[in-house]
């Protein structure tokens, strides 16, 4: 209820108080490691709950990144068991019983402190995509067909677990030769709009860094939306630059009057 | 003293839909423009909507138009609301859609490909542009990436502590980068707040964590006025279990689809309350029944009611409320097609904010504009689903044009090295203890109690006893907030340490919220007393504005802003309800 | 509270190279890898060994006549080919390619054989700084002829629905006349589930309609829309498809090669 029910302690709810065991990373770029705290849970406890009770109670400089607590916002993002998760989203009760719960940071990111990494690599990247430009003679007619392929991209909340989870920014590091599936996902919006008047491939095929993608899928398990990347948005790219780079039949049939 | 230091013609305050689109305004306007926010880009509140935006445009219902939609807004807002900016704000919106879709905004189609409209409460007509139930991230993304290229400045993750004045020319803030505590002054022609609501001052809220009533503070503070403060929207389906996702939203679509609410003896109540319009009744009706239901004995276990889609095909269900499927099934281990949701009232919107002109978002302090949720006028006493969103563009965009006009006739600014001390002094204090004059206060534990306090005696039904007491009760937060100490004295990342600016902000606002409706002897839209349960006359014509320059919280009623070219428009609704 | 070391020192952990195998996952995650290349191998020696053996693939008895799909088209008979060695390799480059090729199963065998990486948020094979080229380099920039394959393996595809289709004609001493055989069936199987996989391909999915930046500017706009969104449905169970294509390919010839060898005779019925 919103106006007294707030005032119905946690452990009443059922009255059935048990702990479970948080291995926390604590520390930032020079040094750190996993922190073990106990928590007292609730039902229907996310993980981002027992941090902030964490936080509250055990370690009030606890650095953590949160915001709409709803899987709307995309700020939470962190590492639970290993596996890149919004933490907002994922109950304790779903994660094995009797052992410990690790939460790290991302790891494609260097890390601010604590939970905290710094994702400004990835507003960077975003700056050097050129804004919908539309054609001359456009004249606002969009079919939904257009518009729910278009959709599936634009839900993206920008969690960056897909960039997170992804080998070749995660393990190899090539974050200045490769933009991630975020951003290939907002090519691809930008790309298959039926109004978007700018040629894209060069830009996709070039500082993108398409080619790099060998299209392993783990974008796709992770994002929290639900947003089919790889298929719907990578390799249909992959094929675009097949058009115009690889495909000297496709070329011959469909020239384009520049 | 603060080593860094920016200098821009207009800086905005917040990144949410409004503050985006009044920077993009002011920098096509030429002004050299920076965003400062609270969390990342793209992140700001406006991503929680859902339903969409209003406006106009008359691609499903041909006969809709400006008028009819200012009249909607008029009826929804008990005409309380400023004339002029309802007006605007129905004009308008029609063209600030359009143009969001030619900077690159998808939204979902009618059959001949045009912009689709959905119905929703309080419209007349099917109005609210949208796609999926998303609108609100569409149109954040879409204002992101055009101010990203319109060379805005953007600064990530910085707590704005105090608005530096010189004279009574507000000319900057003052405020640290969360992520190393670093000190950080920002001097401006024109300053734009657009901080959103302070939902965060209920235990049960919609609202990001965000959302704590930053710009109503810091404007206030600064010798701005507010207006209709009394008016908080409480939306009446959030979650109610499990506690960790208390208060979040469960769209108003859930209803639209067919869904019954009951209590625990599985009567479907609204059927005592509103036998009309039933389940789709306005906002503040629905969650006042809920509200009595529980408060009558006939709650759900976890004191809420029921709200049921269990009787509509599964298939149906999962298609039309996807992510509501999702979220009950993830959060609360509920299947809303096999079994009912519990539900409960949650704190959602403020219609009151700062008072601002009409046209151009102007306080009254020079140098100082808001827009958006934190500035008052538009929505009266109860606000219509769908009109938030078109809210922040048309008057973004206005705030942000006249904050560049303004800037170019402004003098250059000056940040006085007193109040930079003033307010460093403050922030220091925090972590480190100086200045306080009683035993430390955790701003944690003075959050909850104030939510407490809020709860109990400043919720949906408000009487004059509790008013009272709560006020009093704020009196005492006050004063021990003088003593709110960090619990952690780091400077980089340390949450208690924002959270002790941010409680300050949420009692000041509490007060005004709780004296304006101490003050309000009616009950109307969003503001229900026990002991006035009707209309009156003579609030059905006036406004409390309050007022804090010079320390002392002063309230005064001042009449409705009118307009006579509208007299037309609204004594045709006002007759039309009558009859 | 205790400080526990970390899984690998936070300055390798943000800068250098994990380890292979280097995760914080906990769950069995290398069991899928295992079992993709395991699958995969098996179905590779199968299908090496068969298409040398050169023997038992083409079933004749009783006025049946089932082609093993290793062995289709015959093109000793399609070209009077007399060759005394096996021309299966002739045949099966294209459905070989087409399946290397395939982006799922580049995705299988980049995870469970190459290591790159063998599963998600799980590190793979460790290698110098900026070595690691995905498929803008040779040998993987050639996985783009995956189109030319798809071209290629439906002509294939043409032939073995010929073979289903021929499978319930027999030749009897009155003429040809329809059957049905368990041989028949099984082929029928194989030549659905591998047209299920073939048009399923993201290729296909490509040229048919996604390509296209409009799905409504134009009736044919439309009708491709129309196919694309077919194709996607198949192409949404792409996965599914490969295996149960590579699996039906399997049995279908082992099917025909224990028949041909007398193991069993093949139930049938002629109407």
């Amino acid at each position: 209820m919103s106006t007294d029910g707030a005032q119905t302690p946690i452990a009443d709810q059922t009255g059935e108080a048990t702990t479970r065991t948080l291995h926390i990373w604590r520390g930032d770029l020079t040094d750190g490691g996993l922190v073990e705290f106990e928590v007292e849970t609730a039902p229907g406890m996310v993980v981002l709950d027992a941090v902030l009770e964490v936080q509250r109670s055990q370690a009030p400089d606890l650095a953590v990144r949160w915001n709409c607590k709803a899987a709307k916002c995309g700020s939470c993002s962190a590492e639970v068991n290993g596996r890149p998760s919004l933490m907002c989203k994922t109950r304790l009760d779903h994660l094995p019983e009797g052992e410990p719960i690790t939460v790290e940071p991302l790891h494609a990111f260097p890390v601010i402190r604590d939970l905290v990494t710094d994702v400004s690599w990835n507003y960077e990247v975003n700056k050097k995509i050129a804004p919908f430009t539309p054609k001359p003679d456009a004249d606002w007619l969009i079919g939904q067909e257009d518009a729910d392929r278009m959709s599936e991209f634009r839900k993206c909340i920008e969690c960056f677990m897909c960039q997170d989870v992804c080998h070749i920014l995660r393990n190899h590091r090539m974050h200045d030769r490769y933009f991630g599936p975020r951003f290939l996902i907002r090519l691809a919006s930008l790309e298959m709009h039926p109004l978007d008047d700018l040629d894209r491939i060069d830009q996709i095929s070039g500082e993108a860094g398409i080619a790099l993608c060998n299209i392993t899928k783990c974008c796709t398990e992770v994002c929290p939306e639900g947003i089919h990347i790889t298929d719907n948005a990578i390799i249909p790219l992959k094929e675009r630059v097949v058009d115009r780079r690889f495909d000297p039949l496709f070329r011959l049939l469909h020239r384009r009057p520049r | 003293m603060s080593a860094e230091r920016h200098e821009y013609d207009v800086i905005v305050l917040g990144t949410g839909g409004s503050g985006l689109r009044a920077a993009i305004a002011a920098a096509e306007a030429g002004a050299r423009t920076a965003v400062v926010c609270k969390c990342l880009l793209g992140k700001a509140h406006t991503v929680m909507a859902e339903g969409g935006v209003a406006a106009s445009l008359g691609n499903v219902d041909p006969a809709d138009g400006w008028e009819t939609h200012f009249q909607d807004t008029m009826f929804g807002g008990k005409y309380l609301n400023n004339w002029r900016m309802a007006e605007l704000h129905a004009r308008e919106a029609p063209d600030r859609v359009q143009e969001l879709e030619r900077w690159g905004a998808v939204f979902d189609r009618t059959p001949e490909r045009k912009m689709s409209q959905r119905a929703f409460g309080g419209h007349t007509y099917r109005r609210l542009v949208h796609i999926g139930d998303r609108t609100g991230l569409e149109l954040i993304r879409t204002l992101q990436d055009k101010a990203v290229h319109s060379g805005i400045d953007v600064f990530m993750e910085t707590i704005v502590t105090r608005l530096v004045k010189d004279g009574d020319r507000v000319t900057g803030m003052f405020g640290y980068h969360y992520a190393t505590g670093a000190q950080v002054a920002f001097a401006c022609r024109s300053l734009v707040l657009a901080t959103g609501g302070g939902g965060r001052i209920w235990r049960v809220t919609s609202n990001s964590q965000d959302c704590t009533a930053d710009g109503h503070a810091l404007a206030y503070e600064a010798g701005a006025d507010m207006v209709d403060m009394e008016f908080v929207q409480f939306h009446p389906t959030g979650m109610v279990w499990p506690p960790g996702v208390a208060g979040l939203l469960v769209t108003e679509a859930v209803r639209g689809e067919g869904g019954i609410l009951r209590n625990s003896e599985g009567e479907r109540f609204m059927e005592r309350y509103d036998p009309k319009r039933m389940e789709l009744s306005t906002r503040d009706v629905v969650a006042r029944s809920i509200y009595t239901e529980v408060k009558e004995g006939r709650g759900s276990p976890h004191g809420g009611v029921f709200l049921d889609v269990s009787h509509l095909d599964p298939a149906y269900v999962k298609m039309r409320l996807p992510s509501m499927y999702d979220q009950f099934y993830e959060l609360a281990g509920v299947d809303i097609t096999k079994g009912p949701m519990e539900i409960g009232p949650t704190c959602h919107y403020f219609m009151g904010g700062i008072r601002v002109d009409a046209e151009t978002g102007q306080t009254i302090v020079p140098g100082l504009f808001a827009t958006g949720e934190c500035s008052g006028g538009m929505n009266g006493a109860n606000r219509l689903g769908g009109n938030s969103l078109s809210d922040l563009l048309v008057f973004g965009r206005r705030a942000g044009t006249s904050a560049a006009q303004a800037a170019s006739d402004a003098p250059a600014p000056r940040l006085p090295e007193a109040e930079l001390a003033l307010a460093a002094a403050e922030l220091g204090g925090f972590l480190t203890g100086d200045g306080l004059t009683g035993p430390a206060e955790d701003p944690y534990r003075l959050h909850r109690e104030l939510q407490t306090v809020m709860g109990d005696g400043v919720g949906i039904f408000r009487d004059e006893a509790g008013l009272e007491t709560a006020i009093g009760r704020l009196h005492e937060l006050e004063a021990r907030a003088a003593n709110l100490r960090a619990p952690s004295a780091r400077l980089d990342y340390n949450p208690g340490w924002r959270l002790c600016r941010e409680v300050r902000n949420m009692i000041t606002v509490s007060l005004q919220i709780a004296r304006a409706a101490l003050m309000r002897a009616e009950s109307r839209g969003a503001h229900s007393r026990l002991d006035h349960p009707r209309y009156d006359d003579y609030w059905s014509e006036h406004n409390i504005l309050i007022c804090g320059d010079g320390g002392e919280m002063t309230l005064e009623a001042r009449p409705v802003v009118t307009s006579d070219e509208l007299t037309e428009l609204v004594e045709a609704r006002q007759e039309a309800e009558r009859v | 509270m205790t400080t526990q070391a970390a899984s690998t020192p936070p300055a390798a952990r943000r800068t250098g190279t994990p380890p292979l195998g280097a995760t914080m996952r906990r769950d069995r995650w290398w069991l899928q890898p295992v079992l993709i290349a395991t699958g995969l191998t098996l179905f590779g020696i199968y299908s090496i060994v068969v298409a040398a053996l050169n023997t038992d693939y083409d079933y004749l008895k009783g006025g049946a006549r089932y082609l093993s799909p290793f062995y289709s088209p015959d093109l000793r008979s399609l070209f009077g080919l007399h060759i005394p060695f096996t021309y299966a390799f002739f045949v099966i480059w294209a459905p070989l390619g087409l399946r290397t090729t395939c982006y799922y199963y580049r995705k299988a065998y980049y995870r469970s054989f190459f290591l790159m990486p063998p599963a998600c948020a799980v590190a793979g094979r460790p290698r110098a700084a900026g070595r690691y080229t995905g498929e803008s380099r040779l040998p993987f920039i050639l996985q783009n002829v995956h189109r030319f394959f798809f071209y290629f393996a439906t002509i294939v595809l043409g032939f073995l629905w010929y073979d289903a289709i021929r499978a319930f004609f027999y030749h009897t001493p009155t003429g040809t006349r329809f059957g049905i055989g368990l041989g028949g069936v099984v082929m029928v199987v194989n030549v659905v589930l591998l047209s299920a996989f073939t048009f399923g391909c993201n290729s296909f999915r490509h040229l048919i309609g996604g390509r296209l930046d409009c799905f409504t500017c134009s009736a044919s706009a439309r009708a491709r829309h129309g196919a694309w969104k077919k194709v996607s449905v198949l192409n949404g169970h792409h996965q599914l498809y490969a295996w149960l294509s590579l699996i039906s390919v399997g049995v279908t010839d082992l099917y025909i090669r224990l028949a041909c060898a007398g193991v069993f005779t093949d139930p049938h019925h002629i109407f």
